[in-house]
């Protein structure tokens, strides 16, 4: 397929595995008797606790303020009582204030009218997105009022929708382009109505011609003017700088914000978020998620709530299959392996993936064999394998002199390297001690 | 639930590419087979024991040096076994078997492990045996046999002016008395009774040298697998082969007395083993440059050197000792073509 766009250096092919879910329409996973709200589920500071044990709370309502710039509200998914509020582990290891909460009896979700929300302006819709406690849902969950909050002195040229989903195994956004076609059409003009942008353009990988098609056809038909660029496949052109390099050709500065070139990305399923929060009034609480890998008996896509244990999720698709290796939260190439299956659903999570041994691929750890693959694949142009021997030997700056800090982990490096090497663990340990240095 | 799963915890990425340093190693090998089944069956069984005692010793040494190091069984992962393969494929049909083991020994004790072993060396093991060998013991290491194909064509030429001397160095040695005019090696070595004389031949590798190198065709085979399973990166053999053949063409033709732009690149990239060095030697992960720029580099610098060591030393090959002395430069390399870092743009570029 000669003249698609796509990002330039670096970059793998993995196996895609997207025909376990891809076909499988999107379908409603029961709401379990308990679920687990964690308060941090976002990028930034964690929400503010504002319900106490014994609470009655209902569906939507505000359970944890943001409680700084960067922070995110928390909403109750469903109508019950808090039963506790205790500390949890999330999927990335990390602790977070949780609020346990028991589902009341013959609960049933209200079903939500449209609004006509043209009247509104800007900022009312931006106080709309914050209120209804928006993330980015690819998996990066950065507050979506602060991403379309265009900072002064800053133009909008290009208003990107990441519809690429990259990530091995995941369909969730794809069957939401494919099913929700025309709320993500209607959630662009509100947001072209928030950013104000020259251009709308929406990147998806030509693995998913039927989103390509449907989508296309449905901006025609409304008559909003949206450019659909099909892309080559390429991991990780699901990432914003990649998708941005794709699409326009611009490289977002080292350390730079997409803003910086004139763009603001939000990835497809926000889209359909942010159509929820604005015309329907109903705030984060629900998403889709791929249930999928070998060890899954019958992988498919759930409409999930927020705080649903993966253990539920995983018994709605049949159990598991064989002998699990790995239960992953999110995509293969980035996600988080869980130990606990009570670990819950949280606004972040695209996919749960159970992986069996043979699609792990694990093998011992050799030494390096300076085979260069890693530095072919990267696609921010560093040198894995050096800053690895640097962190290595505990020489944190040398690393951040090579370029530690814009490594995004996206794996690339290690997915390749023959001899195993955990480069992206690396990394990350690298990250984590030349930040305690510098502080 | 949780209590039946045994689930493993680690960072991300989750998944592998089926890619593995054994793997790697063992495919090298594959590639590797048909060029030595091609020596073992026109040199003899003979090449075949000088294979096997390459190999045997290649393990043998790994073998001790882990139980010295404690570094765990490394048998298994391959690199010693390619390392032997590759002593064994340079060494001479008819070398004492001594040398060959000699060679393995010194390649895997001395070059691989006082660096530390796998992927800590900064000289190919296997070409650094060689070489060793090659200076310590250096009538065994130029005894050359003829291919038993060519029994007949040697007999009814005169034995005493073809037997002992590969195509190379036959023109090598015998350019040197020569007061004749000649147009270039192919016409030389006709002239001169030597029983080789086609490029076809000298393709298909129907003449004397080292077991491994003779086929042209068979590595090249071999190489073209390893390029298509992306083991093996095409930027070093293709500028190697390049660039040697581009100085051999321009001033190759000075030594037969004739002018510029008038060397025979065809023969000299078809013998010596260049085709062997430059596809599986030079590429070797562990001694060469990580970036595209810095293979490009190294390629162009070993066909220099090469030619530099063919046409003006006093070897008819070159091509290990132009690999290792390349070998040498290879941190450097890799310290001047550092990747590009993404969003790195210099700012007029940005704003087009």
């Amino acid at each position: 397929m000669k003249g698609l766009k796509t990002f330039q250096r670096g970059g793998i092919h993995p196996k895609g595995r997207k025909e376990l879910t891809n076909t499988k329409k999107i379908v409603k996973a029961d709401i379990p008797e308990t679920l687990i709200v964690p308060f941090s589920q976002h990028l930034g500071a964690p929400a503010e606790v504002a319900v106490a044990a014994g609470d009655e709370v209902k569906e939507g309502m505000v359970i944890g303020k943001p409680s700084g710039f960067i922070s995110a509200a928390i909403h109750s998914p469903v109508d019950g009582k808090i039963k506790e509020i205790k500390d949890i582990f999330l999927a990335n290891g990390m602790k977070s204030k949780a609020a346990v909460i028991e589902k009341s009896e013959g609960f049933v979700p209200v079903e939500k009218k449209t609004q006509d929300w043209n009247n509104k302006t800007p900022e009312e819709l931006t106080g709309i997105i914050k209120d209804s406690g928006i993330v980015g849902m690819g998996g990066a969950t950065f507050p979506v009022n602060v991403k379309v909050s265009i900072p002064k002195g800053e133009k909008a040229e290009y208003l990107i929708v990441n519809g690429v989903e990259c990530e091995p195994y995941l369909s969730a956004d794809h069957r939401l382009m494919l099913e929700r076609t025309s709320e993500i059409i209607e959630g662009l003009r509100i947001l072209k109505k928030i950013v104000n942008p020259e251009k709308v353009a929406i990147g998806i990988e030509i693995n998913k011609p039927d989103a390509i098609e449907a989508i296309r056809k449905k901006a025609a038909e409304e008559g909003f003017e949206l450019d659909v660029i099909p892309l080559k496949l390429k991991y990780p052109q699901g990432d914003e700088k990649q998708l941005i390099k794709a699409v326009s050709g611009r490289e977002v500065p080292s350390g730079g914000l997409p803003i910086a070139v004139g763009c603001v990305v939000i990835n497809a399923g926000t889209v359909n978020a942010i159509y929820e929060a604005v015309v329907l009034e109903k705030p984060l609480y629900e998403r889709v998620v791929s249930v999928s890998g070998n060890g899954i008996k019958n992988p498919g896509n759930y409409l999930t709530r927020v705080g649903t244990p993966v253990s539920a999720l995983i018994e709605a698709c049949g159990g598991t299959n064989g002998t699990p290796a790995k239960i992953v939260v999110g995509g293969p190439m980035m996600g988080f392996t869980i130990y606990d299956t009570e670990t819950p659903v949280a606004k972040g999570t695209s996919g749960i993936l159970v992986l069996t041994e043979k699609e792990v691929n694990a093998e011992k750890r050799t030494s390096c064999l300076s085979c260069g693959k890693c530095i072919g694949v990267c696609p921010m142009g560093l040198n894995p394998t050096k800053m690895f021997k640097f962190i290595d030997h505990s020489d944190y700056s040398g690393a951040m002199d090579i370029g530690l800090m814009d490594c995004k982990e996206c794996g690339c490096c290690a997915y390749t390297c023959p001899a195993h090497i955990p480069l992206v663990q690396g990394m990350r340990l690298g990250k984590k001690m030349a930040r305690k240095k510098v502080s | 639930m949780s209590d039946e799963l045994k689930l493993s915890i680690s960072s991300s990425p989750q998944i592998h590419s089926p890619q593995s340093t054994a793997k790697i190693m063992w495919l090298v090998v594959a590639a590797l087979v048909p060029a030595g089944v091609w020596g073992v069956y026109i040199f003899g069984l003979r090449a075949l024991l000088v294979i096997a005692v390459s190999v045997a010793a290649s393990l043998a040494a790994e073998y001790i040096m882990t139980i010295v190091f404690k570094s765990g069984n490394t048998l298994f992962d391959g690199s010693a076994f390619v390392t032997g393969l590759l002593v064994g494929y340079n060494m001479p049909p008819e070398v004492p078997l001594y040398v060959c083991a000699a060679a393995s020994v010194f390649a895997i004790i001395v070059v691989k492990w006082t660096f530390g072993g796998l992927g800590a060396n900064w000289m190919n093991p296997a070409l650094a045996g060689r070489v060793f060998v090659f200076f310590s013991w250096t009538s065994g290491m130029s005894k050359w046999t003829m291919p038993r194909i060519l029994a007949d064509a040697v007999s009814s030429a005169s034995p005493d002016t073809v037997s002992g001397a590969t195509p190379l160095g036959f023109v090598k040695t015998n350019l040197m008395n020569f007061t004749g005019t000649s147009s270039g090696p192919i016409d030389f070595l006709t002239s001169q009774g030597y029983p080789v004389h086609s490029y076809l031949d000298l393709f298909l590798g129907k003449i004397p040298g080292c077991i491994g190198e003779v086929s042209a065709l068979l590595i090249l085979i071999g190489g073209i697998f390893l390029i298509l399973i992306k083991i093996v990166n095409w930027e070093i053999p293709v500028f190697y082969i390049g660039s040697f053949a581009l100085l051999t063409w321009i001033f190759g033709g000075l030594n037969f007395g004739n002018g510029f732009f008038s060397g025979d690149p065809l023969f000299h990239v078809l013998t010596g083993g260049l085709m062997l060095g430059a596809i599986f030697m030079a590429t070797d992960m562990v001694t060469s440059p990580v970036t595209r720029k810095g293979m490009i580099i190294y390629a162009i610098g070993c066909g220099f050197l090469t030619f530099l060591i063919r046409s003006y030393g006093s070897f008819p090959e070159g091509v290990s000792l132009a690999i290792i002395l390349m070998n040498i430069f290879v941190p450097l390399i890799n310290r001047l073509t550092q990747p590009v870092k993404f969003g790195r743009l210099p700012k007029e570029k940005k704003n087009d």
